[in-house]
């Protein structure tokens, strides 16, 4: 944040000086979902363009929107939308917010490839991380504990999860948390009695992911919006970016096949499809 | 005349100087060497400057008594009576792992391997120290983990014959030689070969019915208190058995020499007179070893499974557990600094906790170590 402000506080001084050309420096802050397409979008863009700073912070959607408003950053990299109030406080610092959904974050179900079950409801999905459904016999499958894991409260993909499925309320005790979607995984592919959940875009045949209400997680049905674990994913720009300036390049980037790669390389499912 | 003497007698004015440049280095010394003292006094203003707001906040209660752990739900519970409990039960898994092993071996390498093999033996234990701890991790978690859930049963009564059968054998010899000390000379042998066979055929049937028990144990997840006890258990080793041998050793040669002079056997010398003069060093190993355990982060973040659950029962070695520094290592980056939320301050203050324990109990080692040095500095 020191550093953020500082930064800013440089290009402000800059501008009313006129020695530095503040559209070089790209302040982008926000949500830990979206912070890995910022910041794999900010190393390209600074790779074609030398002489572009581009800063990317990780402190939640809520700091981003923050930072939009108090114009201390360029970029709001959210995984929701800004709320009323938020919207409300925009508006009166006179900044207007432009949304631009850069990808979509669908999360798979996944257990062992051994595991008989076959599919799972959202019902069941959330009654099972609730506690409340605790063998898989109650789901069709051999009589054993159902090891429940989650990412990290850290991880976006959590967020995403208990935002979609959980709905606010608390996941069981004996939920067990990794720190990446690979630990996840790993830990599915080698525990039989395991019900885990990675972003679709780490799923291989390692492991077996569950259609939930009958819709398979694919990037297909996470685009016609079928899969109901899913969101997208957003930037958010005060006004729509000049054309041709290095923020408008930026933000859609998402838009090039090169930047549609980086989506899908970091797991999440582009919004264009070449 | 010309005089090539050099005048011994100093001038007053380079007297002087070299005064003061005695006295600037000697003071630019102390400071280097303060300065690490003085990182560590920052951490610790620095830590509880960040955990008082929480406790400010919340209070001490919910920490230190809930056991619901959400520091991201809405609203929020600060639980860490569960995380209190992971970190005991992780650390005693390790001491029972590590504690008998480590003096054990200390006490081999010391006074019963020979000189050549103890060359070779001990820098092989040192290894394990430097083996990375993420490396431990990547082994728990891919190798431990999966060989604990599709053979956790035939693993556990493995480990109960290969603790309990030697430990076993040795109280039945033992146990025999005692009670029959007292029979006739010419009968005592033959009632002592009675008795010890008895004993372990009684000690072979027990353990077989245990076996038979744990082999039905079902290890649902692999990343649990037991699987992490026994890594740390093996990374604590180490310290333990440089430490212990370190004062076994410096127990010395006369000590050793004198009791063989007395005409005690070697069994005698060590554990009624070496093992007891080397005790406090021994013991200070022990609160190092435990140290090391305790404060151990990566390997419990990729093994334990972080549930912040207390087990049930409490001495459950098989339920995933969360440790503190698991929690702080794991929370932390989505925590609020710039706000300076609760769910920031939580982890500080549980830095302040694990910060206090690793403080006292490296205190009271450092202070057993002094007692020894001062008792062993009277004997000679």
């Amino acid at each position: 944040m020191k550093l953020i402000s500082t930064i800013l506080a440089l290009s402000l001084l800059g501008g009313a000086f006129g020695f530095a050309a503040d559209a070089n420096k790209i302040v982008v802050d926000g949500s830990t979902t979206v912070g890995p397409i910022a910041k794999a979008f900010a190393e390209y863009t600074m790779r074609q363009n030398p002489g572009v700073n581009i800063t990317v912070s990780e402190s939640g959607s809520g700091n981003g929107a923050k930072s939009l408003v108090n114009k201390s950053c360029q970029v709001a990299s959210m995984s929701r939308l800004l709320k009323l109030n938020e919207y409300e406080a925009a508006v009166h610092s006179e900044i207007l917010p432009v949304v631009h959904v850069v990808a979509l974050d669908g999360i798979a179900m996944i257990v062992h490839p051994g595991n008989p079950v076959a599919k799972l409801s959202m019902a069941q999905v959330k009654d099972i991380y609730l506690g409340k459904i605790r063998n898989w016999s109650q789901l069709g499958g051999p009589n054993t504990a159902i090891v429940i894991i989650s990412r990290d409260t850290n991880s976006g993909t959590y967020e995403t999860f208990e935002g979609k499925v959980m709905k606010g309320e608390k996941i069981a005790k004996n939920c067990e948390y990794v720190g990446s979607n690979g630990a996840i995984r790993q830990r599915v592919q080698s525990t039989p009695a395991a019900l885990g959940y990675v972003g679709i875009g780490f799923l291989d045949n390692t492991v077996k992911a569950l259609p939930i209400d009958g819709v398979n997680p694919t990037p297909e049905t996470v685009k016609d919006g079928s899969y109901p674990i899913a969101r997208p994913l957003y930037m958010i720009t005060n006004d729509y970016p000049k054309m041709g300036s290095h923020l408008y390049r930026y933000v859609n980037l998402y838009l090039s096949k090169k930047g549609q790669t980086m989506i899908e390389e970091i797991g999440f499912i582009p919004v264009t499809s070449y | 005349m010309k005089t090539n003497e050099r005048n011994l007698v100093m001038s007053d004015a380079a007297s002087r100087l070299r005064r003061l440049a005695a006295f600037f280095s000697k003071g630019f010394l102390f400071l280097v060497a303060a300065a690490s003292l003085v990182a560590v006094l920052l951490i610790i203003v620095y830590i509880a400057r960040d955990a008082i707001p929480f406790f400010k906040l919340r209070g001490l209660k919910e920490l230190f008594a809930g056991t619901a752990w959400f520091p991201s739900g809405n609203p929020p519970e600060f639980g860490a009576l569960a995380i209190f409990i992971g970190s005991g039960l992780v650390t005693l898994g390790a001491i029972l792992v590590a504690v008998p092993l480590g003096i054990a071996a200390a006490i081999a390498l010391s006074d019963i391997l020979p000189y050549r093999l103890r060359q070779a033996v001990k820098p092989v234990i040192e290894i394990l120290a430097a083996l990375p701890s993420v490396a431990y991790g990547f082994f728990a978690l891919v190798i431990f983990a999966p060989l604990l859930q599709n053979h956790g049963g035939s693993l556990l009564s493995l480990a109960a014959w290969l603790i309990f059968l030697p430990l076993g054998l040795l109280i039945a010899f033992a146990v025999s030689e005692i009670a029959t000390r007292s029979i006739r000379a010419d009968v005592a042998p033959a009632a002592r070969w009675l008795l010890a066979a008895t004993l372990a055929a009684v000690l072979v049937r027990g353990l077989a019915a245990l076996s038979a028990i744990l082999k039905n144990v079902a290890v649902s997840s692999g990343t649990n208190a037991f699987n992490v006890s026994i890594i740390l258990g093996i990374m604590a080793l180490p310290t333990i058995v440089s430490v212990a041998e370190d004062s076994l050793q410096a127990a010395g040669r006369e000590l050793r020499e004198g009791s063989y002079a007395l005409g005690a056997t070697r069994a005698e010398s060590l554990f009624r007179v070496i093992i007891p003069a080397a005790g406090s060093g021994i013991i200070a190993a022990v609160i190092l070893g435990v140290m090391r355990a305790i404060g151990e982060t990566m390997v419990v973040w990729m093994a334990s499974g972080n549930a912040a659950q207390v087990p049930q029962p409490w001495f459950n070695f098989l339920s995933p557990v969360r440790t503190l520094t698991a929690t702080i290592a794991g929370d932390m980056g989505e925590a609020d600094q710039v706000l300076g939320s609760e769910r920031y301050h939580v982890l500080f203050a549980l830095a302040l906790c694990l910060l206090l324990i690793s403080f006292f109990a490296n205190l009271a080692s450092e202070w057993i170590l002094r007692r020894q040095a001062r008792r062993l500095g009277g004997l000679k």
